[in-house]
């Protein structure tokens, strides 16, 4: 289009799914009355000390080894200084110079790597609220474990910066560290931005949008930023280095401060925390913990199960989703039915997102396990398996309270051969249509044996004996 | 209750029914009532807290229960230390009106041992100062002379311990806080190990040199006290707790053989009252079998800079809660949340607190950090280093507390010349080290002078004991508390 190229690095906090917060042992749960999460710890009265979660260092040394990071075996929390009400002690506590993670990188479909310079742990900070003029603060959010996922400036397309957030959110998920919900804040990003000629070596003056919780907003933002610089450029002006806002309404940019108000955040080492160790025990025990990695197992379930890559997708969306069928699928030859199982009918139980994350039906995955072996063994057809699991759903009883012996007995060889002469004899035109050279009418005398066997004929059987029927 | 007794005194005196706990803690209030006027020590008296903590003592006591080492014992808390339902202020306007809504662990390890609280003791403004009068309540007076300060930023504690308004008291040390005052006011004030004592509840000035103490009458009771509340607290990262048996069971080991460093920077430019002082302790010391070894310290010389740049670092940053919104004192007219901050914070802070803030503020800024704090923290590892090779050669040390003696009120308006007098007891908390100052003699204007014993990491016991076995032996030189109103 232009002869200018986007140059695009990204911050991306992302909430921990830790039980409680990073330096107390108030829950992180999202939403509650305002100010009921919360304790002297961290409201920050004074006296009080932060007390770090190893859970958090746990949770961050997972990212970096999902990102392909260095997990540094000693590191330490620093003190960010800057006032604002929602952040009770004037400083945030935060890593500076010495990251818990660095050096990584995510791959992109397009065969581009992104850099992953650092991956930092911090607190949140707590909420304001407007309200009739007024302005309150909320301090439930405050001290809920972040990390911070900084880039290097390795993006050159607004999909390649969906794409990465995309991913990124996946695998938070995936490794079951976040639960990921832009929505409720738990992801959100700062974005820098700056434009260059194309083949240019150096990078251009860059601008900064902070705090999107919307990757559709992110793409407009960054899209709208773009353009901007461009035009400046354009017209012979510079791009100021500064802090913007996204306009959401507007779908525009706004300055909010430049880089001489730029805050000076008097960064020290926290004298309240000690040194982060992490022996190399410690890495190889997290490592272990860590699930196959995303992208094996969707090639697994594509190539080796025969899954629809959208199938796969939404099963490796929702972490407890996939942990079910790889339990519910070991040593089942019909992958592809028990996850259409899960997609279908489990999932038209689970409207919402939450729920699907939940994942919590009446159903073991046992119990499927047996079910779909019986379509494996040839006992029982799809649709005896549809209707068995709606009420194994409905009960949570196992398939065999639902099945009776005749259900089970399938069709033997002999009453097939019956039925399908039966088919033959009864629909006499269909006949005559195939010997005729209708490949295709033989179709309606496979329905005719499935209609009068209740389903519980096998078709492809059937349809080979009619086929031997008019051969002899 | 007129003399002066120590604690295991006072216990024997509960347990032998010579009175009630009770009774214990009227005298010590009724003496608060008639000496705090004159002395200004205590800024809160909690008569509520003592009586309901004497009770259940007495109820032991009836029903022939054995006491904890401090129990029924009353003291007091320094006004820095988080009371749960008792105003904490630090003595700022700044804090006026706060009031914890938890206990300090100090505090709570003390009140389950039912320490008899008989009130929060005066200091200077956030412990920010040496003579006591940054306070926003006024100054503390020496009882030894009241027209002299009783030091600082402890001075509350000491001055009330000085005139047995209490039988011990807890300070906290940053640069000298429990160790100066105590030297002004002729008691034993123990700095012990950073790391020894939990800090959760201690509004902090310098977290990485803040440790709290006892201010007591002989070191025996400073034993006592400190072996209560040295436990491991998980919710201070920096805590691990006292190592080793109680340090009260080993005070009467002998110090025959023991090496007493003797650093000849310390020595320099003391007053000759002190200089003669110090010099009788060596003296003592040499009588006891204890032998003296020379020492050099030329790292010394970076003490004051290291610990003023380091210490205003981290209380810049640790001050910055203060601003009106959830607590204390806002300001009453603004126009906007920047001027509500701004304006909070001028009238919130006394002079003392501002200048450290600012200047701590600066050390950190972007363009200074690596001449200042960067240097600074380089330089507090070589005295680390130093004190390290110096105990190699020797078990403890022997330093005055402070060159001079109780100043008079008002001595100084140079910030400077403040800081200057903490040239002797800020290279300990600097090295994270146990210190404890024990009165040695009096000078030629009859004001006591405190001699300073420093110890290696988790060395209480040893300084303790040397402590002990220097009173049995220097009797002449043993606290008496100053009786109020007679001496006045």
């Amino acid at each position: 289009m232009s002869q200018y190229e986007l140059v695009v690095g990204l911050e991306t906090h992302v909430e921990l799914a830790t039980k409680t917060k990073i330096f107390c042992s108030c829950t992180t749960q999202f939403g509650g009355e305002p100010n009921t999460h919360c304790c002297p710890i961290c409201i920050g009265l004074p006296g009080t000390l932060p007390k770090l979660n190893q859970k958090v260092v746990e949770y961050a040394i997972m990212a970096g080894l999902s990102t392909h990071c260095e997990i540094a075996e000693e590191s330490k929390m620093d003190r960010k200084n800057y006032v604002y009400p929602d952040l009770p002690k004037a400083y945030q506590i935060s890593q500076y110079d010495q990251p818990l993670c660095k050096n990584g990188y995510l791959d992109l479909s397009d065969g581009r790597r992104i850099r992953i310079l650092r991956i930092h742990i911090e607190e949140d900070a707590g909420k304001l609220v407007h309200s009739r003029g007024n302005t309150y603060v909320d301090y439930n959010r405050g001290g809920v474990p972040l990390i911070e996922i900084v880039t290097e400036p390795d993006f050159r397309t607004v999909d390649e910066v969906r794409e990465y957030v995309e991913k990124i959110q996946s695998i938070m998920r995936y490794i079951g560290i976040s639960d990921c919900k832009m929505q409720e804040g738990s992801v959100r990003c700062d974005v820098n931005i700056s434009t260059r000629e194309k083949g240019a070596k150096n990078l251009g003056t860059r601008t900064e949008i902070k705090n999107m919780n919307s990757i559709n907003f992110i793409t407009k933002a960054v899209e709208y930023e773009f353009a901007r610089q461009i035009d400046l450029l354009e017209a012979g002006k510079e791009v100021t280095q500064e802090t913007r806002r996204y306009d959401e309404t507007n779908d525009c940019t706004e300055g909010m401060r430049g880089k001489e108000d730029a805050q000076d955040y008097r960064y020290f080492r926290d004298p309240d925390l000690v040194t982060i160790h992490v022996p190399k025990e410690k890495i190889a025990e997290l490592k272990a913990l860590l699930p196959e990695p995303e992208e094996d197992k969707f090639h697994r379930y594509t190539e080796e199960y025969q899954i629809s890559e959208a199938d796969a997708k939404n099963l490796l969306r929702y972490r407890r989703c996939w942990q079910y069928f790889d339990q519910a699928s070991e040593g089942i030859q019909n992958k592809k039915a028990l996850a259409s199982c899960i997609l279908g009918q489990i999932f038209r139980r689970l409207e919402s997102d939450s729920a699907k994350e939940a994942f919590e039906i009446n159903v073991t995955p046992k119990h499927l396990h047996e079910l779909i072996k019986l379509l494996d063994d040839g006992k029982i057809r799809m649709n005896l398996v549809k209707s068995t699991l709606e009420k194994m759903l409905d009960t949570g009883k196992p398939a065999a309270d639902f099945l009776s012996e005749k259900d089970l007995a399938g069709i033997s060889d002999e009453d097939l051969q019956r039925l399908c002469k039966e088919a033959i004899e009864k629909n006499p035109n269909a006949a005559k249509d195939y010997l005729g050279g209708k490949e295709k009418a033989i179709k309606a005398l496979v329905g005719f044996v499935m209609k009068s066997t209740h389903g519980r004929a096998d078709a492809q059987k059937a349809e080979t004996t009619l086929v031997n029927l008019f051969k002899n | 209750m007129d003399s002066y007794s120590t604690i295991r005194k006072i216990q024997e005196g509960l347990l032998h029914r010579e009175y009630s706990c009770e009774e214990l803690t009227k005298s010590y209030l009724d003496a608060i009532e008639r000496d705090n006027q004159i002395l200004n020590s205590y800024v809160t008296v909690t008569p509520q807290e003592a009586f309901s903590a004497a009770k259940r003592v007495d109820q032991k006591i009836a029903a022939g229960k054995p006491l904890s080492p401090l129990e029924g014992v009353p003291m007091t808390l320094k006004d820095n230390l988080s009371t749960n339902k008792i105003p904490t202020t630090c003595c700022s306007k700044i804090l006026s009106g706060y009031t914890p809504i938890y206990d300090a662990a100090v505090w709570e390890t003390l009140k389950a041992q039912n320490a008899i609280l008989l009130g929060k003791t005066n200091m200077d403004e956030f412990a920010m100062g040496s003579t006591c009068e940054t306070s926003c309540y006024g100054g503390a007076k020496n009882p030894h002379d009241l027209k002299r300060v009783p030091g600082g930023s402890s001075g509350g504690g000491a001055s009330a311990v000085c005139a047995n308004l209490a039988a011990y008291a807890l300070g906290s040390d940053t640069g000298g806080s429990i160790r100066q005052p105590a030297s002004f006011c002729g008691v034993v004030g123990l700095k012990p190990t950073y790391g020894a004592v939990s800090r959760y509840g201690l509004i902090a000035f310098a977290s990485s040199f803040d440790q709290i103490g006892p201010i007591a009458g002989c070191a025996e009771d400073a034993a006592l006290v400190f072996d209560a509340i040295s436990s491991y607290d998980e919710r201070d990262s920096t805590c691990s707790g006292r190592k080793g048996a109680p340090c009260a069971e080993s005070l009467n080991q002998s110090i025959k053989g023991m090496k007493i460093g003797i650093p000849k920077e310390y020595y320099e430019g003391l007053r000759p009252g002190v200089q003669k002082a110090l010099e009788d302790a060596q003296k003592t010391y040499q009588e006891l079998g204890c032998k003296l070894i020379p020492l050099a310290l030329p790292e010394l010389q970076y003490a004051l800079p290291v610990y003023y740049i380091l210490a205003c670092a981290e209380a810049s940053s640790n001050l910055g809660r203060y601003d009106g919104i959830r607590y204390g004192y806002k300001t009453e007219r603004y126009n906007d949340l920047n001027e509500m901050i701004c304006k909070t914070r001028s009238e919130g802070f006394g002079a003392e607190v501002q200048r450290r803030i600012l200047l701590g503020t600066y050390v950190l800024s972007s363009g200074y950090y690596d001449a200042y704090y960067k240097k600074a923290q380089i330089l507090r590892g070589k005295i680390v280093d130093a004190f390290q090779s110096a105990f190699q050669k020797c078990d403890i040390i022997l330093a005055p507390t402070v060159p001079v003696t109780a100043l008079p009120q008002h001595y100084s308006s140079n910030a400077v010349d403040n800081y200057r007098t903490d040239i002797c007891t800020v290279p300990v908390n600097i090295a994270g080290l146990p210190g404890i100052s024990v009165p040695c003699g009096k000078d030629e204007d009859n004001m006591p002078v405190g001699m300073q014993l420093i110890g290696k990491k988790f060395g209480e016991a040893t300084i303790l004991r040397a402590a002990h076995q220097y009173e049995k032996a220097a009797r002449d030189t043993v606290f008496c508390p100053v009786k109020m109103g007679v001496e006045k």
